[in-house]
């Protein structure tokens, strides 16, 4: 991975007495850790929250960095705030209620548990922790009030949203915090710095008053060391232009970077020599047309049969060419993206391309990726 | 490359060429989840129709930046400009969508300059303009229609192709509109408006129960100022705009007619296919009309006889002897080629299944992004022959 600078000096005092020292670790990780001593970039952060441009699998990487934390025995809490139920299609589990489920159980026995959380019933809650108010909740709520009040200021959804992620990273038990990360798949990159960004979201609200400290109370957790934002992005031209966007929104806000999670990487198969042969069509058509005769994928007697009727010699060699040709395009493309990703100087974790497509099993997989290359 | 992706043998085949020649269509409008390629699809349709003669107009939302500057779309004066590089006898314009400024206009072409003006620095009315969740489908619909007018007005085009908001769900798009005409026309917001309209805060005496607990914890909960701030916004808008709900049942009915074609788009990924057969549902549940869905991105191959399995195992072959290993390198692109499609060919034969009268047109994936009017040409030359 790549480790860049970090905006550690920008950013609000956590207020726990020895969060500065350990936030976004410097030191590389290194085959020489062991299990016991493993270098991890966020070992201060409580509060993940996953962004990334729509299509780029970021409920994936939420799922996964979930799994990921909650190896070797955590607790970790994974949120969705857009009521799309994408976790419970993801972890192939029924809709999930307005209720924290277990969803998974991680390498070494770690536990991750889900929440889709809703901000009418965010909004009940809240009414009723503060001011007793739940039947009055519940009939405003069937007056459809609730779901006027979060119209009218969209700022209080968010803090409505934003709030129930913090209040799980605060949650205490005997002293003990119940849960040991909380991952937010949070609304896409467009949007994430106006999302968490509460304050100024209330800020033409009232100056006094419930909203307004429980805005402050999430800014507490949220630009604080507590939390970093990954970005999910692919290596195409909009996701990473996107992702540069966010970062720059983000940091304008004051709101802590995380990581850039780099999903459906290709996996370079052409050597560098051949990489620039097969860009330019200068691929050797006759040494590939005696390979393929000296392992019988065609034969001398000069054809492919199949379903599809005869295919020439030619048009395998040819056809074979023009893929590594796209392939080799496709290469050029990603690497030239992934330039542009690494001028943002962010700690960057790649996940290749899953031929296969993503099943709970892949969960797994992707999780082991994040761990090995130190996000978590 | 000849495709023979034949990624939905069952389904009939979306005829593109026949749809954009069809010059009773009027209206396309290409809908779908977020990152599917819902702009680059309107984009190229609205070239090639443009190609083949006709006068298009492509309203966009959220173009990538090289594909804007492509289309000329440098200026966001959220007005059609003319698209240089057209052939033949068609002409293309395209815009961007500027919500906000979108909902100003609105604001402006319908009150007198002095509301107006108080309409535009209304705190509520700037939060609502910028931020609400669905005033971006809102102001896509009504700049549709704003289109429509002047395509009846000025004969300046006969097609009008539309992207959707990129929004989380393809729903949304049909939705948004009505649920932000309602809200605005709603019984609260009327409740609210009344004392307004009333003059002065003498609405207090005749307040229900109900409604005096609502406004207490409403104002608990966002502050007083910002129900006075919707109080004077509904106050300033109610007597000019004939209803928002309105405005939104027109846009509705106005999708529903036959010269308006939905084309559903979609890449061959569980969630996006899955949000293409909400939609699908949803636009037969309300007689709207469908033209097909465009299978985006589909990985092909030229020769899909050579199986994954031959592939590697002769790549592996190839890698044990000391022969160059170019050969062994494109056998295994090959399969990872093969493996793609053959996974997106599984999950499209579940969609076709549950929807089998619906025709599909296919893209092919490409090595590139697509940045230029040629390669714009190229997806609708792929589009209008991709089985």
């Amino acid at each position: 991975m790549i480790l860049g600078t970090t905006e550690a000096a920008d950013l609000p005092l956590d207020p726990r007495p020895n969060a500065a020292a350990t936030y976004a670790h410097p030191v590389p990780t290194t085959a020489a850790d062991d299990a016991g001593a493993r270098s991890v970039d966020w070992p201060a952060v409580r509060l993940h929250v996953v962004t990334g441009k729509g299509g780029t699998g970021k409920t994936t990487m939420a799922a996964s960095l979930a799994l990921a934390l909650a190896t070797g025995g955590k607790k970790v809490l994974v949120v969705e705030v857009e009521a799309r139920q994408g976790l419970a299609q993801i972890f192939d589990v029924p809709p999930l209620p307005y209720a924290e489920r277990r969803v998974a159980v991680a390498p070494g026995g770690g536990e991750v548990f889900a929440l889709a959380i809703d901000p009418e019933e965010a909004l009940i809650e809240y009414l009723e922790m503060f001011y007793n108010l739940r039947r009055a909740g519940t009939a405003l709520r069937k007056m459809g009030a609730i779901d006027f009040a979060t119209t009218v200021a969209p700022g209080v959804r968010d803090v409505l949203l934003t709030g129930k992620a913090k209040e799980a990273v605060r949650r205490k038990v005997d002293g003990h915090n119940v849960y040991d990360a909380v991952v937010m798949d949070a609304p896409p990159t467009g949007r994430i710095a106006r999302f968490l960004n509460v304050n100024t979201e209330v800020a033409g609200l009232a100056r006094t008053g419930p909203i307004r400290s429980q805005a402050d109370a999430v800014m507490e957790v949220i630009a604080s060391r507590l939390t970093a934002v990954h970005l999910v992005t692919l290596l195409e031209e909009m996701p990473v232009q996107e992702t540069a966007d966010g970062v720059r929104d983000l940091l304008a806000a004051g709101l802590p970077v995380g990581g850039i999670i780099v999903n459906q990487v290709r996996r370079p198969l052409l050597s560098p020599a051949a990489q620039t042969k097969a860009l330019k069509g200068r691929l050797d058509l006759a040494a590939i047309e005696n390979d393929l005769l000296s392992v019988g994928v065609l034969t001398p007697s000069g054809a492919l049969s199949g379903s599809h009727g005869m295919v020439l010699d030619a048009d395998v060699v040819g056809a074979l060419a023009e893929e590594g040709a796209d392939h080799a395009e496709r290469v050029a493309l990603e690497q030239r993206e992934r330039d542009n990703l690494q001028v943002l100087e962010r700690p960057t974790y790649e996940i290749p391309h899953l031929a296969d497509g993503v099943d709970v099993g892949a969960l797994y997989d992707i999780a082991e990726q994040l761990r090995s290359q130190g996000m978590a | 490359m000849t495709v023979h992706s034949e990624i939905t043998p069952r389904s009939p085949h979306l005829d593109i060429d026949a749809l954009l020649d069809d010059r009773s269509i009027k209206v396309i409008v290409c809908c779908g989840s977020g990152g599917v390629g819902k702009t680059t699809t309107a984009a190229a349709l609205g070239l090639r129709a443009a190609d083949r003669g006709r006068d298009v107009v492509v309203l966009t939302i959220d173009p990538a930046r090289r594909l804007a500057q492509s289309l000329g779309l440098t200026e966001l004066d959220n007005d059609p400009r003319p698209v240089v590089g057209v052939t033949g006898t068609g002409s293309l314009a395209a815009m961007m969508l500027d919500m906000k400024r979108t909902f100003d206009e609105f604001v402006e072409s319908n009150a007198d300059a002095e509301r107006a003006a108080a309409i535009l620095e209304n705190p509520f009315y700037l939060s609502l303009s910028s931020s609400f969740s669905g005033t971006q489908e809102y102001m896509a619909m009504e700049k549709l229609g704003q289109l429509r007018a002047r395509a009846e007005s000025e004969h300046a085009w006969d097609l009008i192709v539309v992207d959707t908001p990129p929004s989380r769900s393809a729903l949304d798009f049909l939705d948004a509109p009505r649920r932000l005409g309602s809200f605005l026309d709603g019984r609260f917001i009327r409740i609210l408006a009344a004392p307004a309209r009333a003059g002065g805060r003498a609405y207090l005496k005749v307040l229900s129960a109900g409604f005096g607990m609502f406004t207490s914890v409403l104002s608990k909960v966002i502050g007083g100022q910002v129900l006075v701030d919707v109080q004077t916004f509904v106050a300033a808008v109610d007597t000019l705009f004939g209803g928002f709900r309105q405005r939104a049942d027109d846009t509705f009915a106005m999708l529903q007619a036959a010269d308006t074609a939905f084309v559903v788009v979609a890449a061959p990924e569980r969630d996006a296919l899955r949000e293409a057969s909400y939609f699908v549902d949803r636009l037969e549940a309300d007689s709207m009309p469908l033209a097909g869905l465009v299978l985006n991105r589909v990985q092909a191959t030229s020769i899909p006889d050579l199986d994954a399995a031959t592939a590697t195992a002769a790549a592996a072959r190839l890698e044990q002897g000391s022969r160059s290993s170019v050969t062994a390198a494109l056998l295994r692109i090959h399969a990872d080629r093969v493996a793609i499609l053959d996974r997106q060919r599984r999950l499209a034969e579940r969609f076709t299944a549950a929807h089998r009268g619906v025709s599909v047109a296919a893209i092919p994936a490409l090595a590139g992004d697509v940045v230029d009017l040629d390669g714009l040409r190229e997806v609708g030359a792929a589009m209008a022959d991709g089985r």
